[in-house]
This record gives structure tokens, C-alpha cells and sequence, in this order.
């Protein structure tokens, strides 16, 4: 198949998949539509964290720490100030850009196993605030009764037809910001960084400037998913954004296929399916989630993508050497 | 006086549980750049088999060496299986130890519950010392006792031996090691299993003033994680004063800010990052 056939394909498929989107929800029953808006706001997440862990090589042990500003921004500006959606949006995309903007700082002086360790504490910094300074967080019991935003259009979002589309289009405007940027002369260069950092800086690059913006771009989608998941959710508390929840972040992205964008929802709805199934049925959610874990390393480490992709390629040459 | 006497000795004991869980994780980091979240499960996991122990055997040393070895077994059962062919792929390794740790986070749910556990502290080590107007639990006094048998044991293992040699040898640079004929996979499974059975000795040690309860896992990781950031990957040293740092910022962090507890503990962290991204002891 010519590249260019191929380009053609995935836009016919990506096409098909937003229409699905689009057309399907109001028949769907009320319990997979919920399975559904889960998967879109953490395929933002999942996405967010494929700028730095796929496409620049940077794994991020504490991303849920933006997800969790976000989600706090929206928990204690609306319930206490009595904020609007745009008023959230905007403090909660700022405030995890610009934290993720001073963990940069700190994080990007490490790499490999030092820059997991520190992310990770970082994101630890994070989750202990939410869970020791009460006076602002509530800590343990968690902010509740978020109301769901009012734009002041004629549907009402406290239904869930009309949140579900405020959250797709949440997730397309993600995707495409997200796409715009790793096809863009910095995600090209974001990639060669994580090919050979040594390569780009005898280049001319400025990796260090490169990776920081990355990051920060990172934290703020990041932060976008918290806004959204605290309005879904209606609650916020510190186990959103625990350390949990930044691994099966990470389990996510390398689940679907680093490197992909797309992959990462594919490894996000696999997660949200998963964990919302299995614990319908059993207790032994953990368990089923530790295999997950273990099985994504040893049978698909490239990711379900990559599976496709090979097997995609391997079919190509059968079918080659069969007409031949 | 007596709040910063009694506050200061709190530290130094916690941070002479700490060292015994990190210094574990530090050789286990040092010698194979692996970020074992599967150290907080031998922690529990150890505290849970030392409490079986004590319960057929009435005795605290039976529990308490019995818990290393199993625990040190488990430990090369995982190294075997499912670490051996992972190095140098942090994600990879990251997301099977945390497979692991789900794992007997679940099964040890399934087997003790959900109740928190205590291993019953014998006798002599119950009670308190009292110096002056102070008083010093001797559970304490234990604690810093035994993590400061280990520290001298596990510095002279590795600074005064053949096998210590291989070990910083394997460290520094793992090629030239197995060139000059050292078998680095032996070495690591031997730090892996060291590493596993000195956790499950805190978890035990851990039980008798903390108690383990599901999640004491991975609270406890995360501090452990804090020490080996603080004073460096791979050093006993940095270990031991990355534990002394964190216990005593710990106990006097959430004495005097109570709110901001986590924040006393992890901001420090940062910042002695941001000078030193190796942490204290710690070579690029």
C-alpha cells in the first residue's frame, strides 16, 4: 500500500470513529455513555502525558499531580466562589501549566531513572496538600456537590447527553492542539530528542528549551482533564490524584502505544472498560489490573498500535508474496 | 525543651526504620537502575508473614529472620521471572513491579483482610527508659539499635569484602565489571534479594509500633523513594543520612505544620534536587 493510501485510510477511519462518536451516544444506554465520557476525559490525560513519554521520552511518574490541580481549581473556585465554567477552565489549565512550569525546572535536571523518581515526588507534593491543608482542600473527605457548568445555551450539562459532547469536544480540541503540536518542526524535533539527545544538541538544538515546553504544554492539557473530570465527577478528592492513578496513566499510554495520540485513548478506554467491568463482577480488580500491568510488558510492549502495526505489516507481505 | 527532646528522639527512631526499608532500595537502585515499587509490598508482605510466625512459634527472632529469608525468596522468584530481562528499560520495569505490587496488595487482601495488624513486641523490648525527666520507649531505642547493627553490617559487606568489591564494582560500571569476569546477573540477584529481605525486616520491625494495614505499602514507598532521592542512588551513606533528613523533617514537619505535613517533607526534597539533581551522595 502507498503511503499516501495509507494517510487516506486513517482519515476514513478517524472520520468513521468521529461520527460514531457523534451519532451514537443518544442510543446508548446510560451506563456505557458514562464508560464513554470516563474514556474521553482520561484519553486527555493519557494524551497529554504521550507528548513527553512518547513523543520526547520523558516518563512522568506524577501526572495525575495536574489532573489534580485542575480538578481542585474547579472543586474550590466553584463550590466556594461560585465560578463559571470559563473562569475554572482557564485557572485550572494555568495553574497546572504553571506548576508543571516550576516541576519543569526541577525534573528536567535529571533523566532516566532520577527523572521517574522526581516526577514522581513532585506529584507527591501535590497529592499531600490536597490530603493535609484542610482549611483548603477539605483533605481526606474531598470537596463535593461540584455543579456542572452553566454556559448559558439552551441544553442544561447537569443531563448526561449534553456533558458527553461538552467533553468530546473537549477531547477533539485536545487531539487536535496535541496533533497540531507533534507535527509541527518542534515535534519533529521533540522526537529526535528522544532518539538522541546527543545528536540534536550537536545539531543546534536547545534540548533542554524543547523538553521544558513539552513538559509544561503537558501539565496544562493535564490540568485540562482535571477541569473536566471534576465537573463530571461532581466530587474532588486527593485519591484522584494519588500515585495510582499517575501509573495507570502511564500504564495507559504504554497499553495503547506511546507515541500515537491515538493509542493512548485506545489504552485509556481499555483501562476505564476494564476497571469499571471486572469491578462490577469481582472484588479482585487489583489483581486483574497487576496482570494487565505485567501482561502489557511481556505480550505487547509496543502497545496495542503496535501490535496492529506489525500485524498490519506482516499481512502486507503475505498478501505481496502471494500475487507475486 | 521537652517537645524538641522527645520530637528529635521520634525522629531519629522513624528514621532508623526508614534506613533499614531504603537502604535496600538504594543498592537495589544503584546496582540495576530498576524503581522497584515492589519494596513497599515486602514490607508488608514481611510484617504479615512475621505475624504467622509469632503465632506458631511464640518467638520474636524466629518471626523476624524467618520473614527476611521468605520475603528474600520471594524476592529471586521476581527477579527470575519477570525482572531479568528488563534492564535498562525503566518503563517497562516500572510497570511490572507495579503489576507485582497490585498483585500481593490483592492477594493480601484476600488472605489477612482488611484489619490492621501489630506484631506483639516481646517482653523485653516493651516498656521505657527514663533519663532524668525523659522517657524513651525501648521499642525505640530497638529500632535505632538494629538499624545501626545493619548500617555497620552492610558497610562493612560492601566496603571490606570480595563480594562488596563486585557489588561497587557492578555499580560504577556493569560492562567493565562482566569483562573482567565478575558475574553481574548473580551479583544482582543477591542485591534484589538482599534488598527484599531487609524490607520485610522494617515491615517487621515497622509492626511493632506502626501496625501494616492494606495501603501501608505504598505510603510507606513513597517515603522510601523521598530518602534514596534525598541522599543519592546507590549509597549506604546517603541512605543513612537521606533517613535521619526525612524522619526528622517528618516528625518535626507534622508537629509544628500539621497542615502542611507531606509539603515540610517533599518541598526540602525538591529543593535539595534542584541543587543536586544526584541527590546528596549520589554520581551521575
Amino acid at each position: 500500500m502507498d503511503p499516501a493510501g495509507g494517510m487516506w485510510g486513517r482519515r476514513l477511519g478517524f472520520a468513521v470513529l468521529l461520527l460514531v462518536l457523534v451519532v451514537g451516544p443518544p442510543y446508548l444506554p446510560p451506563f456505557l455513555l458514562t464508560l464513554l465520557t470516563q474514556t474521553l476525559i482520561y484519553s486527555i490525560l493519557a494524551m497529554s502525558l504521550d507528548l513527553i513519554l512518547g513523543y520526547t521520552g520523558l516518563s512522568s511518574l506524577g501526572h495525575a499531580g495536574y489532573l489534580g490541580l485542575g480538578a481542585y481549581s474547579v472543586g474550590i473556585l466553584a463550590t466556594r466562589h461560585g465560578a463559571g465554567f470559563g473562569t475554572t477552565l482557564v485557572v485550572g489549565i494555568v495553574l497546572a501549566g504553571a506548576v508543571a512550569a516550576i516541576f519543569g525546572l526541577v525534573a528536567l535536571r535529571a533523566t532516566g531513572v532520577y527523572f521517574l523518581m522526581i516526577t514522581l515526588a513532585l506529584g507527591m507534593v501535590v497529592w499531600g496538600l490536597a490530603n493535609r491543608w484542610v482549611s483548603l482542600t477539605q483533605g481526606d473527605n474531598g470537596i463535593s456537590n461540584v455543579p456542572r457548568p452553566v454556559l448559558g445555551l439552551p441544553w442544561s450539562f447537569s443531563k448526561a447527553i449534553p456533558f458527553y459532547y461538552l467533553v468530546l469536544a473537549g477531547f477533539v480540541l485536545a487531539l487536535l492542539v496535541l496533533r497540531v503540536i507533534v507535527r509541527s518542526p518542534f515535534g519533529h524535533t521533540l522526537v529526535g530528542i528522544r532518539e538522541s539527545e546527543s545528536r540534536m544538541r550537536t545539531l543546534g538544538y536547545n534540548v533542554w528549551l524543547h523538553k521544558y515546553i513539552a513538559f509544561v504544554i503537558s501539565g496544562a492539557v493535564a490540568g485540562f482533564a482535571g477541569v473536566l473530570w471534576a465537573y463530571y465527577n461532581g466530587f474532588v478528592s486527593p485519591s484522584d490524584l494519588d500515585l495510582s492513578v499517575s501509573i495507570e496513566t502511564l500504564l495507559m499510554v504504554a497499553l495503547g502505544g506511546r507515541g500515537t495520540l491515538l493509542g493512548a485513548s485506545i489504552g485509556a478506554a481499555v483501562i476505564v472498560v476494564l476497571k469499571n467491568l471486572v469491578s462490577a463482577y469481582t472484588q479482585r480488580w487489583l489483581l486483574i489490573l497487576g496482570i494487565v500491568y505485567i501482561g502489557t510488558i511481556r505480550y505487547a510492549p509496543e502497545g496495542i498500535v503496535g501490535a496492529l502495526k506489525q500485524w498490519g505489516q506482516w499481512s502486507r507481505v503475505r498478501l505481496s508474496r502471494s500475487t507475486a | 525543651m521537652e517537645f524538641w527532646v522527645t520530637q528529635l528522639f521520634n525522629g531519629v527512631s522513624y528514621g532508623a526504620l526508614l534506613f533499614l526499608l531504603a537502604a535496600g532500595l538504594s543498592l537495589i537502585f544503584g546496582m540495576m537502575r530498576i524503581v522497584n515499587m515492589t519494596h513497599g509490598s515486602h514490607y508488608l508482605l514481611g510484617c504479615y508473614v512475621a505475624v504467622l510466625l509469632l503465632a506458631r512459634t511464640g518467638s520474636y527472632v524466629v518471626a523476624l529472620l524467618g520473614a527476611a529469608v521468605i520475603i528474600g525468596v520471594l524476592g529471586i522468584i521476581e527477579w527470575d521471572r519477570f525482572l531479568k530481562g528488563l534492564s535498562g528499560q525503566e518503563l517497562a520495569q516500572v510497570l511490572t513491579t507495579m503489576g507485582l505490587a497490585l498483585i500481593f496488595q490483592d492477594l493480601a487482601l484476600l488472605i489477612w483482610g482488611g484489619d490492621p495488624y501489630n506484631v506483639r513486641v516481646p517482653p523485653a523490648l516493651s516498656g521505657r527508659y527514663q533519663v532524668g525527666t525523659f522517657f524513651f520507649p525501648v521499642y525505640r531505642v530497638f529500632m535505632i539499635l538494629v538499624a545501626g547493627a545493619v548500617a555497620v553490617i552492610l558497610w562493612l559487606v560492601v566496603e571490606r569484602t570480595r563480594v562488596g568489591a563486585m557489588m561497587r564494582a557492578a555499580v560504577d560500571d556493569a560492562e567493565m565489571a562482566r569483562g573482567v569476569g565478575i558475574n553481574v546477573s548473580v551479583i544482582s540477584l543477591g542485591v534484589f534479594a538482599l534488598g527484599a529481605a531487609l524490607a520485610a525486616v522494617s515491615g517487621v520491625v515497622a509492626g511493632g509500633f506502626l501496625g501494616v494495614y492494606p495501603g501501608a505499602d505504598f505510603e510507606i514507598l513513597s517515603y522510601a523513594f523521598v530518602v534514596v532521592i534525598v541522599g543519592g542512588l546507590g549509597s549506604l551513606k546517603g541512605a543513612l543520612v537521606g533517613s535521619l533528613l526525612v524522619g526528622l523533617l517528618d516528625n518535626f514537619g507534622k508537629a509544628l505544620f500539621p497542615e502542611l505535613s507531606y509539603f515540610t517533607l517533599f518541598a526540602p526534597m525538591a529543593a535539595i534536587l534542584a541543587v543536586r539533581p544526584t541527590g546528596l551522595f549520589g554520581r551521575s
